[in-house]
């Protein structure tokens, strides 16, 4: 079963469309990352899968219908929306015998043994933390849940790098296991490279690139190519070439390794520049199309 | 609301885990209550300062004109009562606006929709503040001041050499209290219920300042209606929701607790503006459960 379908997802705010008409398929055991510019419908899409939001279209979360049934859901799906919303009054302890008390899931024993780890009292509030201890805090009690489905909106923004480091290792090696999802937003897609299983790249709205990362890795190269080479390299059609330190660097969909090599530096490039390199294509041909 | 069956789905996955705790609806509601007494302890403070300064005023009434000692002592209990009480009821007005509107402010919504407990328990577990909580710890305080009162004036009069026994006759402690009791539980539990209602539903839709949105179109009608009509209909209703429904036979002139005391639970419980209230109520407050559902952080 999947763990998140979606067909035809779809909203709007106002004239404003979020979320394009979207199909969407994420398998159980996968960690997703979800790569796009401000503003190109990340969070709506993430909000609707979370049942926070009204949307257009079949969406199944964990065989329920999000936006109707958001507390069922909850139970088997938890989330991270953003460092700020824990409630800056809340105490620590407080926080654990709330998710005690509500959550059928919680393991306080668990989260207590992962704030043992971190410098966080349980008589601190969470407005005498810092906004790496809120998230270190945060993650504590989202771990000690026993979900299926872990969503995290931008977790780690506005951290500093020991923090993120700490944030994706700690996800990694104590928590996901191949029967739970997790889908990820960041703008730091170089920090979760490592981490993910699949990307998608979206952009106004609409899902413009979707692969695994074993495919992603057999089918992308870059090379920096040597001056002599350019005009052979640029024969084989990169999909995008870039400049620097005055040397070009072209980026090759599906092109035999060995037939690069011989051009100069080949490597697997980093999700960022096949993003970059995606967008500007899709801006290119929609430019070429009105024309 | 809590629906078991929910909770063990037949995917092969689920044998593996640990079978997970079963929370029932009430434990929820519990849990959901006990938070709202941890972000706003103003709840229990704010009558429990009323009721220490009253205290402190009774004392220093009893030590400094001794000339007071022999009238009659039931007037200071019952303003200890209407003081203590009078102070939740202000909180509670103030809460229930800020309730729904402030995790929404916070974005602190967020976190809590992220849990499962759904939006009905949410709401109910803040219509629960001012409707039961606030009376029930009002009317606690309230007891245990006059008692406090009850003491003090007794070490006073036994130091100043009266006899006890002429207070003890003059007081009936319990009739007191019971009549407390009656009093919170019919007026501010069943018969303000309308008036919570409508601040959690403002609550739930301002986009800001819920304070003037809950009682500025109030206002407006009112100044409306006295203008293009020249009668004032709905001021009168607004009046007869406060006071409460009069008994026939009782002046005006009486205070408010006893009036409303004196009405029978009968007189009470057939009285159609109790029902009409209730009713609104709980229209106000599906319109308020409903769009937690829609609101997002602002």
């Amino acid at each position: 079963m999947a763990c998140i379908e979606a067909r035809g997802l779809r909203k709007a705010f106002g004239t404003t469309i979020a979320v394009d008409s979207i199909n969407l398929r994420v398998e159980e055991g996968r960690i997703l990352g979800l790569i796009g510019p401000n503003g190109a419908g990340k969070t709506t899409a993430l909000n609707a899968i979370l049942g926070l939001t009204p949307y257009q279209g079949e969406l199944n979360v964990l065989g329920r219908d999000p936006w109707t049934e958001r507390d069922q859901l909850m139970r088997d799906a938890c989330f991270i929306a953003d460092v700020a919303v824990l409630p800056r009054w809340m105490r620590v302890w407080q926080a654990l015998d709330y998710f005690a008390g509500v959550h059928p899931r919680f393991d306080r024993a668990k989260a207590e043994g992962f704030l043992a780890k971190t410098t966080i009292r349980l008589a601190s509030k969470v407005r005498e933390l810092s906004k790496g201890m809120v998230a270190q805090l945060h993650l504590a009690l989202v771990m000690a849940i026993d979900a299926k489905l872990l969503v995290l909106d931008e977790p780690t923004l506005g951290l500093d790098i020991l923090y993120r480091k700490q944030f994706y290792d700690s996800l990694l090696n104590d928590y996901f296991d191949r029967s739970r999802t997790i889908v990820v937003t960041t703008h730091q897609v170089e920090e979760i490279q490592d981490v993910l299983t699949d990307i998608m790249f979206i952009n106004r709205g609409r899902i413009v690139f979707d692969c695994s990362m074993e495919e992603f890795e057999s089918r992308y190269l870059e090379v920096m190519v040597n001056p002599e080479h350019i005009a052979a390299a640029r024969a084989l059609k990169p999909i995008h070439e870039r400049q620097v330190f005055g040397r070009s660097i072209l980026l090759f969909d599906r092109v035999e390794r060995q037939q690069l090599a011989a051009l100069g530096d080949v490597r697997t490039p980093s999700i960022a520049d096949l993003f970059v390199a995606v967008l500007s294509n899709q801006s290119g041909a929609a430019q070429g199309g009105t024309r | 609301m809590s629906a078991p069956s929910n909770t063990v789905p037949g995917s092969p996955l689920e044998s593996q885990v640990t079978a997970p705790a079963v929370i029932t609806a009430s434990r929820r509601m519990y849990w959901s209550v006990r938070r709202e007494l941890w972000e706003h302890r103003s709840i229990y403070i704010a009558p429990l300062a009323a009721a220490a300064v009253f205290l402190l005023a009774f004392l220093t009434a009893l030590t400094l004109s001794p000339a007071h000692r022999h009238e009659p002592l039931d007037i200071p209990y019952e303003l200890a009562a209407a003081l203590i009480m009078g102070t939740g009821f202000i909180v509670g007005i103030f809460y229930s606006l800020d309730s729904l509107y402030g995790e929404r402010r916070d974005r602190s919504i967020l976190f809590w929709k992220s849990l499962p407990v759904s939006d009905l328990t949410t709401v109910l577990s803040k219509f629960a503040i001012p409707l039961v909580i606030l009376p029930l710890l009002s009317f606690a305080m309230a007891v245990v001041t006059q008692f406090v009162m009850l003491l003090l004036s007794t070490a006073v009069l036994a130091g100043s050499g009266l006899s006890v026994g002429t207070l003890g006759a003059r007081m009936s402690f319990f009739h007191l209290s019971l009549m407390l009791l009656y009093h919170i539980l019919t007026v501010h539990g069943l018969w303000y219920a309308p008036i919570y209602g409508w601040l959690l539903l403002i609550s739930a839709w301002a986009p800001r300042s819920p304070f003037i949105w809950a009682f500025l179109p109030p206002f407006v009608i009112w100044g409306v209606e006295k203008i293009a009509f020249r009668t004032s209909h709905f001021l009168g209703m607004l009046q007869y929701r406060l006071t409460g429904p009069e008994p026939s036979t009782t002046a005006r002139s009486g205070n408010l607790m006893e009036m409303m005391s004196a009405l029978t639970p009968v007189q009470f419980f057939s009285n159609p503006g109790l029902w009409v209230g209730l009713a609104v109520a709980a229209i106000f407050l599906a319109a308020a459960v409903r769009l937690r559902r829609y609101r997002e952080p602002i």
